[in-house]
């Protein structure tokens, strides 16, 4: 048994199967299956409990230098509202996590992180931090529902007014409100689609939540679990701390590149990753062209010779093939290289092509 | 949670319906909601020997593979292609999408009724 989110009991009511993520107790799927909880969120609209993903204030004088110097991304020149993407690095230039930083105002940022990494991360930053700052665990105050697809927009503008919904994506309004209850709204995602994500107090989880579905009724809006939050983010090719990256990968392996900063004074990491050079291995795309599906952690080859690994993989099912990304050997990362996964013992047939293997039409 | 009175059914949610000397093989109705969505199955060919209480197929969800446990030892005298093409025709109607038929059958596990199957399916939810 792990850790309950706020709507641990709306889920079993809904008929959600339960399974352990991150440390929490949350719903892999709701009866009507991950197919169609896929296939709402990129025709329609899908609603997810991501309560579990953990939140940490940073703030003070030193608030910006602190995440300067912790982060690779750059978080100067930022609006109130903004939100960057960011790894973290260790000094040796592996992730110690990925995570979203939110500018609030001036000294006050906002921070969200992995579940499953959130102490550690929480630990990292007071080993590092200096100056005048304090970090915030405040994740247990939080929950967190992503409301995800292409009516995602017109729902939420059901229950608030146009300018409490952010314009831009990677923008948020704070202290706002939505059908009456305090929240943050955040135009950010794990889908590929657009949508929002809504930040309030644990104890108004359930209210929103089912204000949000019936709001939703009509586009079709239902209920989606992390069976759906993978596969979409798979599908998107977004990656996943723990598969894509992790202590032992490096931003720059995970093709997450655009997100350091090589150019910023200093930050942990920086020394290692300007030692390493060119990365000699390379986040690439796979398609299965034989027949099975591929999973993480299985050896890619060509011509025989092991070049990698597979990091994720499953059944698409917007794209109705199996998919995965792996991690390999840079020489071997050209777009439509032959090679092959071995799918517990039997070789099955991919091609490596670009990333990301979806991409939403504007 | 669908059982059918013809047939006989195994701790691994597999059912088998026997018909002159010829066994069918399948996927209980609880296995296939459990499994979730099917996307692929992958199954012996036709003369391959399978031997009771291991693995002679495997089916995958979208979330993760399962191995399929057959009931009985014996030969493969048939596969059902259909599947291989169509693998939701197991969540769509699980009785009828067999998997395998086995004939030549020297071996079989101990078999539950519909209702004995139900029992040990709602003891091992509790």
């Amino acid at each position: 048994m792990g850790k309950k989110t706020p709507l641990y009991d709306a889920h079993v009511r809904a008929g959600g199967k339960i399974v352990l993520f991150g440390g929490y107790d949350l719903p892999v799927q709701y009866p009507t299956g991950v197919i169609q909880e896929h296939t709402a969120v990129r025709q329609k609209a899908g609603l997810f409990d991501v309560s579990h993903m953990g939140e940490i204030l940073c703030e003070g004088e030193d608030a910006l230098a602190n995440l300067q110097q912790l982060l690779t991304n750059d978080f100067q020149n930022m609006t109130d509202g903004q939100a960057r993407y960011s790894p973290m690095c260790t000094e040796s230039g592996g992730v110690v996590d990925d995570l979203i930083v939110y500018k609030r105002a001036d000294n006050r940022y906002f921070i969200v992180v992995n579940a499953s990494n959130r102490e550690k991360d929480f630990q990292w930053m007071l080993q590092h931090q200096f100056g005048q700052v304090v970090f915030t665990d405040v994740s247990d105050q939080y929950a967190q529902l992503a409301v995800q697809g292409p009516l995602a927009l017109e729902i939420i503008r059901k229950l608030t007014s146009e300018e409490n919904i952010p314009q831009k994506n990677y923008h948020a309004v704070f202290d706002t409100e939505a059908g009456g209850i305090p929240c943050i709204i955040s135009r950010t995602g794990y889908t590929g689609e657009d949508g929002v994500e809504l930040y309030l107090a644990a104890e108004n989880a359930e209210k929103m939540w089912n204000l949000l579905l019936e709001a939703g009724k009509e586009e079709g809006l239902i209920p989606c679990g992390l069976g759906a939050r993978d596969t979409l983010r798979m599908e998107a090719s977004m990656p996943l701390y723990g598969h894509e990256m992790d202590e032992t990968i490096t931003p720059l392996e995970a093709g997450l590149g655009f997100f350091v900063r090589m150019d910023k004074a200093d930050f942990i990491g920086k020394a290692a990753l300007e030692a390493q050079g060119t990365p000699k291995r390379k986040r690439v795309g796979l398609k299965v062209t034989g027949r099975g599906v591929i999973r993480e952690a299985q050896d890619v080859y060509v011509d025989g010779q092991k070049i990698g690994h597979t990091t994720s993989g499953t059944h698409c099912p917007y794209l109705g093939y199996p998919a995965g990304m792996a991690l390999l050997d840079a020489a071997y990362t050209a777009p439509g290289t032959q090679v092959e996964v071995d799918v517990r013992g039997r070789r099955v047939a991919a091609e490596i092509v670009p990333l990301p293997l979806y991409k939403r039409a504007k | 949670m669908e059982l059918r009175e013809d047939r006989k059914y195994t701790k691994s949610h597999e059912w088998v319906r026997e018909e002159n000397g010829v066994f069918e093989i399948g996927l209980t109705d609880y296995a296939q909601s459990e499994l979730g969505d099917l996307v692929f199955v992958n199954l012996p060919q036709e003369g391959d020997p399978v031997t009771v209480e291991e693995a002679f197929a495997d089916v995958e969800s979208v979330k993760a593979v399962s191995d399929v446990y057959s009931p009985v030892s014996g030969t493969v005298s048939e596969v059902n292609e259909e599947l291989l093409d169509a693998p939701e025709k197991i969540n769509e109607s699980p009785y009828d999408a067999w998997l395998v038929r086995v004939t030549e059958v020297t071996e079989q596990e101990d078999l539950m009724t519909a209702e004995e199957y139900q029992a040990f399916v709602e003891s091992n939810q509790e």
